[in-house]
């Protein structure tokens, strides 16, 4: 083979493995890829059932059920919508009543939430950034409470 | 107390020193390289090693204040406690946005400090040049820290007591996992600096490779190593039992690595065959970038995550300039320079060569893929506004597929002829790792069963990596095709760096099987026990004897105990607790886990209800240390390539007498 035809098989080579990576890309960003709602969005956006969403805002105070064998029942509300969430499973030791959540799972047909995992990655002085955005565009965002990061 | 007062702003000058002296290391060295000025180029290992001298400085120094509870200090009050222990107030130094980047600077100078000791044998003017660019780094990041995040800065009024650690921090992890991780992601940047000062000087040789080598191998095993650590112990704390969540933090960890990975292996065919020069600057350049787009991406707080303990818009800027300034200058550098440079030997397609280049396409494509994933929600949201959040199932469809690729090849690699190879020649002589593969999946399915048959062809996949990687061995010291006085001699004769070879790939296979076993295999209960109730998992019976409180130095909490047994076996006792942090106000759970050879058991509880009833969440994990052992074969192997004597000794500089002489090597 000639110099020139072995850079070919090279340049050849890898506009395969980048078609390939590519390909494989956007067929996961179409199908792979989870949208995160507030109760409002999803009041106002009719998501099928059975689609796999993330849904942030604020644990209610006072919904939290506890059943049998780790089943958890508490509703997520951004001031304006609230929905009910299901899970089973432990809490994040996070997980307080009237502090941000985001559960990821999918929504039921009758119009509960059915969560297959739960984050609450805050501590006092930090909330998830998606849920602050939600309380903001609600209008009932409060300030970041004692933060005191300089 | 007056003594404490001094202590930090001494630290806060020597890093103001250390600022200034980079600069002139910044500048002058490269100026004598230009003019050919041995004295100006001799100022560049001076600075090197008094700036790291500065920058130890303010680094025991933010330690000392930290030991001594001096809560003048913010960044001391907002994170410690005079009760936490010892181990925690030095490992919470770094455990901050400011103490971390202090960290990052640390090393980095460290490392120029080493170039400058050991680099005595390099040309002047490329050492110059090295610790030049190694001056730009520090001085943007001491920049950085001075400008938007002293760690010194005083309170006007002391208060009586810290506001203590994260608690998810205040663990042994925390003393490990940064300095590892840091140590490779900063190691990067010796290879980025030979890289540009490559460009800047126009000429490259295999001696360049074999200078850069070392340090990539040094920094690609810590950050294996760092990796390994920060996934074990986000297993053990975070209480969900996984090991590896594809995290944007993580991610941020891991695009380093992959394209490090790369690096270190056509830093290979660079030096063995000077082909691939300008692909590996590019690498080097690569890989770099992305160690500061992870710094970047954890420390300006742009992604929510465990790790985002600052959100300051002008830092997120402040960094954001430095990485585009870097990154965009050095890639922009790359295009007007490398076209300067030779290109190096030709290689048939199927060849050690055409196998290398192979796994860097892959390893490549491989990272390409993990950015997108990263960075694709962050585009979208700036762009459209929707939020979106990138999981596993994306990386299952994409990372996945291009890996495999390479594993498949892997055991061909290093055992195809320089220049131009023999394939079917090499399946025959891998046959034996076929057949260990083959009897692997035979032997899974028979244990396991059929329902499951990726997992089997997974373990099949490990094994083939680990028989692979010792069948190159053996073929290599003729074992059995002569007599065994002759394959010992010849074994002894073997350079280190082919053991090395052999860790590393050998300890990907360790990796595989863990990560399919666990993955295919593992078994999960949640249910709710009283006192003296038993669940059972894997066939293990899980019996809640009670809990009861205890006190921990800065915290308390309740511990719950299991008494664990299998077939009327010796009974184990785990513990499970839920603790609590006074300071913060927050707790943490610290699962209990019990390792039986290779597998664990693991048990993670919830909260107690009002009638004793305990929910509890057991896990038994086949197999899963292997993931973490895999990456600690893997770093142990890097560690036996560094002590090769090809990589201590400077043959490099002969090669740069006598060029030709490298390109007639014999390949090794």
């Amino acid at each position: 083979m000639t110099r020139k035809q072995r850079r070919l098989t090279l340049i050849g080579a890898a506009g395969f493995v980048l078609a390939l990576a590519v390909g494989l890309v956007l067929f996961a960003l179409n199908d792979q890829i989870v949208f995160f709602y507030s109760p409002t969005d999803v009041a106002a956006k009719d998501i099928a059932a059975g689609t796999r969403i993330r849904l942030g805002g604020l644990v209610e105070e006072g919904s939290l059920e506890k059943g049998g064998g780790g089943a958890v029942s508490f509703a997520i509300t951004d001031a304006h919508n609230r929905m009910n969430v299901k899970f089973v499973g432990i809490l994040p030791d996070l997980f307080r009543e009237g502090q941000g959540v985001i559960a990821e799972g999918t929504l039921d047909a009758d119009g509960s939430f059915k969560a297959d995992s739960v984050l609450a990655k805050h501590d006092e002085t930090y909330m998830p950034r998606e849920v602050a955005d939600v309380l903001k565009e609600q209008g009932v965002w409060q300030g970041e409470g004692e933060k005191t990061t300089q | 107390m007056s003594e404490g007062f001094s202590i930090a702003e001494l630290g806060h000058y020597a890093l103001i020193l250390a600022l200034a002296l980079s600069l002139v290391q910044s500048v002058f060295p490269l100026w004598g390289a230009k003019t050919n000025d041995a004295r100006l180029m001799g100022v560049a290992p001076a600075a090197a090693l008094a700036g790291f001298g500065y920058v130890a400085f303010a680094f025991a120094a933010l330690t000392a204040v930290y030991v001594s509870s001096d809560f003048s200090v913010v960044n001391v009050w907002e994170n410690s406690h005079s009760a936490k222990p010892l181990i925690f107030k030095i490992s919470g130094v770094w455990g901050n946005h400011e103490g971390s980047m202090l960290l990052w600077v640390l090393i980095l100078s460290l490392f120029a400090a080493l170039v400058a000791v050991f680099g005595r044998n390099l040309p002047k003017s490329l050492l110059a040049t090295v610790l030049a660019v190694q001056g730009w780094i520090a001085s943007a990041f001491l920049a950085f820290i001075v400008a938007t995040s002293n760690p010194f800065a005083r309170l006007e009024q002391a208060p009586l007591e810290g506001r203590d650690l994260n608690p998810i921090l205040q663990d042994i992890g925390l003393a490990i996992h940064p300095p590892l991780l840091y140590l490779g992601y900063v190691g990067f940047s010796i290879a980025f600096a030979f890289a540009v000062a490559a460009l800047i000087d126009g000429r490259v040789d295999s001696a360049w490779a074999r200078w850069v080598r070392p340090w990539t191998l040094a920094a690609w095993m810590f950050l294996t190593a760092g990796i390994a650590m920060g996934s074990y112990w986000a297993y053990y704390e975070l209480g969900w039992g996984g090991w590896w969540f594809w995290d944007p933090v993580e991610n941020a960890s891991f695009m380093p690595w992959l394209a490090g990975t790369a690096l270190l292996h056509s830093a290979i065919v660079m030096e063995k065959r000077s082909a691939l020069k300008i692909w590996t600057i590019l690498l080097a350049i690569l890989t770099f970038s992305l160690s500061l787009l992870g710094t970047f991406l954890v420390r300006s707080g742009v992604l929510t995550s465990v790790h985002a303990f600052a959100t300051d818009p002008t830092r997120g800027l402040f960094i954001l300039i430095i990485l585009v300034g870097f990154i965009g200058g050095s890639l922009a550098l790359f295009a007007w320079r490398a076209p300067v440079l030779r290109q190096g030997g030709l290689f048939a397609p199927v060849s050690r060569e055409g196998a290398l280049v192979f796994n860097n396409l892959f390893l490549v494509a491989a990272t390409a893929t993990v950015l997108v994933g990263t960075l694709y929600p962050l585009g979208l949201e700036a762009f459209t506004g929707k939020k979106i959040s990138v999981g596993a199932p994306f990386y299952n469809l994409t990372f996945g597929p291009l890996m495999i690729p390479v594993l498949l090849a892997m055991p061909f690699g290093p055992m195809l002829a320089w220049k131009r190879g023999d394939l079917a020649g090499v399946a025959q002589r891998l046959a034996a790792a076929l057949v260990a593969a083959a009897l692997a999946v035979v032997l899974t399915l028979v244990l396991n069963g059929v329902d499951n048959i990726l997992a089997p062809l997974g373990v099949g996949l490990g094994i083939w990596l680990i028989a692979g990687a010792i069948v190159e061995i053996t073929d290599r010291i003729r074992l059995l095709r002569t007599d065994f006085a002759t394959s010992w001699n010849r074994l002894k004769g073997l350079p280190r760096s082919a053991f090395g070879g052999l860790l590393g790939h050998a300890g990907i296979g360790v990796s595989v099987i863990g990560i399919v076993v666990v993955t295919g295999y593992q078994s999960e209960t949640i249910t709710t026990l009283k006192p003296g109730e038993t669940a059972k998992i894997a066939g293990y019976e899980l019996r809640y004897d009670g809990a009861a409180p205890r006190a921990g130095p800065n915290y308390r909490e309740d511990v719950a105990r299991f008494t664990v047994t299998k077939d009327g076996g010796a009974p184990i006792i785990m513990e499970s607790a839920k603790r609590f942090y006074e300071a913060r106000n927050s707790g943490t759970t610290e699962a209990a886990i019990e390792t039986v050879w290779f597998s664990q058991l693991y048990v993670s509880i919830g909260e107690w209800a009002a009638d004793g009833g305990l929910v509890v969440r057991a896990y038994y994990k086949p197999m899963v240390t292997f993931v973490w052992l895999g990456a600690l074969v893997m770093a142990f192997g890097g560690l036996v390539s560094l002590t090769d004597r090809r990589l201590r000794i400077g043959i490099a500089q002969r090669a740069r007498k006598r060029p030709s002489r490298t390109q007639a090597e014999p390949a090794a």
